[in-house]
């Protein structure tokens, strides 16, 4: 988005720049000439492989013997407007557990990757409890959390466990997530140059005073693409919650399916799914493009 | 050069030094820096420490920050040892003020809340009256219209400067510079001597490292020659520039003023 935006910088002297005019010299014009016929040759050539492909793809896809079958079971137009409703209020309940979860991750992420920072002997329980809970969560596949979270916990049968899936959906998608983002966090505390913890405990903030005022702010600034990445991930797994019966898009979608017959509504959740995670994509790429600016602009420290 | 002490700055007259380094020892790992480094900087008075790069400057400073724990000997401020661990050493940097060779600002503050943080924060003052002191000192160092801006909107010099407000700014009992002009562009350092030289004719304690002989000869109360992490002699900059005793020190110097002038 922004790459397009960005034209190649042409030297544009005129009176309001030196005060003298400046007209390019004759090799320089053939230069420019030669490189315009480039760049026209070059976008006619993608604009003429694109096409071909296209063609040869839809016709492979449509001439394959079983199309016609595959067409009325994933494609159907009248199944996805009559299943466009249920899945579209399926889709209310993954937004739900989508932004709680979302902050609960920022918030245990934030305060795992504290704890696994702290220094001092006292507090290598906790320090051991954080890293192995990281590397407990960032290795067990995402079902499987789901299933021990949301058929194990209410099998206790202990006094006031919820039973809810939205609850325990949550819980299991915000105990995987946070190990990621744990981690996401950790990198950026330790991307800050020392020479900033110098900076200010000279100045005599103690540790937590620097960490809370110097270092995470910093931190934040360097793990805000990384971070946005990981939302449009959990953008598409809150729709896994579907497995212990929350009734989500992707539940809604299979009920119909299984009164149906007929495969569309998945796709439909699918592309809600997907118009779900295009406008954080986008912001994930412009917010990364902005750090990169910085960046570059600010490169003396 | 001699300076009277402005009448009424922290009253009591004493004898005992303001810092006070008693055989620090420092090594990292197996590399011994320091071999036991005595010195003493005497109230509102500048030492200029010199030295080849690597010969313990940098080092010495950062032990009397406390921004390393010594291996031995003592650190003194006002007579206290506060190297001893049992000392809170959070409550012993705010009396000190460093100022690093790559400026260190904090780039996500503005120059006003880089000046501001620690009076704020660490010493509990009122943002408007400190905010009054930050913006007096700014323009003091040519940076009043600055205060507003980020750290990486202004030059190597611009940067410097602030960050000798930002140790000010927390009155700190002794000025700890540590190469303050190494990483500018020659045209920049002028204006950042400029600043150092105008703060100690104040009357501020200053313990500095610097390559900058001539500023360390006209500034400087005693100069001391580091090497090896050895201190080899200190002095008035008269006679350690004039009639140095050891011949490391004189070819030292004969390198540095040579190189500075051919």
């Amino acid at each position: 988005m922004a790459v397009r935006r960005r034209r190649r910088p042409r030297p544009q002297l005129t009176a309001g720049t030196t005060g003298a005019h400046w007209a390019p010299s004759e090799l320089e014009l053939s230069r420019r000439a030669w490189r315009d016929r480039r760049t026209r040759r070059s976008t006619l050539v993608a604009v003429l492989s694109t096409l071909l492909f296209a063609v040869a793809a839809y016709l492979a896809v449509t001439s394959a013997p079983g199309w016609p079958r595959v067409r009325a079971t994933f494609f159907s137009w009248p199944v996805a407007v009559d299943s466009f409703p249920e899945i579209l209020r399926g889709l209310w309940l993954n937004l739900q557990v989508l932004v709680v979860g979302g902050v609960l991750v920022l918030v245990v992420g934030l305060l795992v990757a504290s704890v696994r920072t702290l220094r001092g002997p006292a507090l290598a329980p906790l320090r051991i409890v954080a890293t192995a809970y990281v590397d407990l969560f960032r290795g067990m596949p995402l079902i499987i959390v789901l299933y021990l979270v949301g058929f194990g916990f209410p099998a206790l049968g202990l006094e006031g466990m919820p039973t809810s899936p939205f609850v325990l959906g949550t819980t299991a998608i915000v105990l995987v997530y946070s190990a990621y983002v744990a981690e996401v966090f950790r990198a950026g505390i330790e991307s800050v140059h020392p020479s900033q913890r110098s900076a200010a405990r000279s100045l005599g903030l103690t540790h937590r005073q620097t960490m809370r005022l110097v270092v995470l702010p910093q931190a934040l600034r360097t793990v805000t693409p990384a971070l946005l990445n990981d939302f449009v991930a959990l953008q598409k797994d809150v729709g896994l919650i579907s497995v212990l019966g929350a009734i989500d898009a992707v539940r809604s979608a299979q009920i119909i399916v299984g009164q149906t017959f007929n495969f569309t509504p998945y796709i439909v959740a699918g592309l809600l799914f997907v118009l779900l995670a295009v406008p954080s994509a986008r912001l994930a790429d412009a917010v990364s493009a902005r750090a990169r600016r910085r960046q570059q602009s600010g490169s003396l420290l | 050069m001699r300076r009277t002490p402005p009448l009424g700055r922290s009253g009591r007259a004493r004898d005992e030094p303001v810092l006070e380094l008693r055989g620090i020892v420092k090594a990292f790992g197996a590399h011994m820096v320091l071999h036991g480094i005595d010195l003493a900087v005497d109230e509102h008075r500048v030492v200029a420490l010199i030295g080849a790069s690597g010969s313990g400057k940098s080092t010495l400073l950062r032990c009397a920050g406390l921004l390393e724990t010594v291996d031995d000997g003592q650190v003194l401020l006002d007579g206290e040892d506060v190297s001893d661990p049992r000392v809170d050493a959070d409550r012993v940097r705010r009396r000190l003020g460093v100022v690093f060779q790559a400026y260190n600002l904090f780039p996500h503050l503005s120059v006003l809340d880089n000046v501001l943080l620690a009076p704020t924060v660490v010493h509990g003052r009122s943002k408007a009256e400190a905010r009054e002191e930050a913006h007096a000192l700014l323009s003091r160092v040519g940076l009043a219209g600055k205060a507003g801006e980020y750290p990486d909107r202004l030059s190597g010099g611009q940067q410097q400067r602030v960050a000798i407000v930002r140790a000010l700014a927390v009155h700190p009992r002794v000025l700890l510079l540590d190469e303050i002009t190494s990483a500018l562009d020659p045209e920049l350092v002028g204006e950042v001597l400029a600043v150092v030289r105008e703060v100690a004719a104040q009357g501020m304690t200053i313990l500095m490292a610097t390559h900058e002989m001539d500023f360390a000869r006209s500034v400087a109360d005693t100069v001391a020659f580091l090497d090896g992490g050895v201190l080899l002699e200190s002095g008035p900059p008269a006679q350690l520039f004039g009639d140095p005793e050891h011949p490391r020190t004189r070819q030292f110097l004969s390198r540095v003023t040579g190189a500075g002038r051919s």
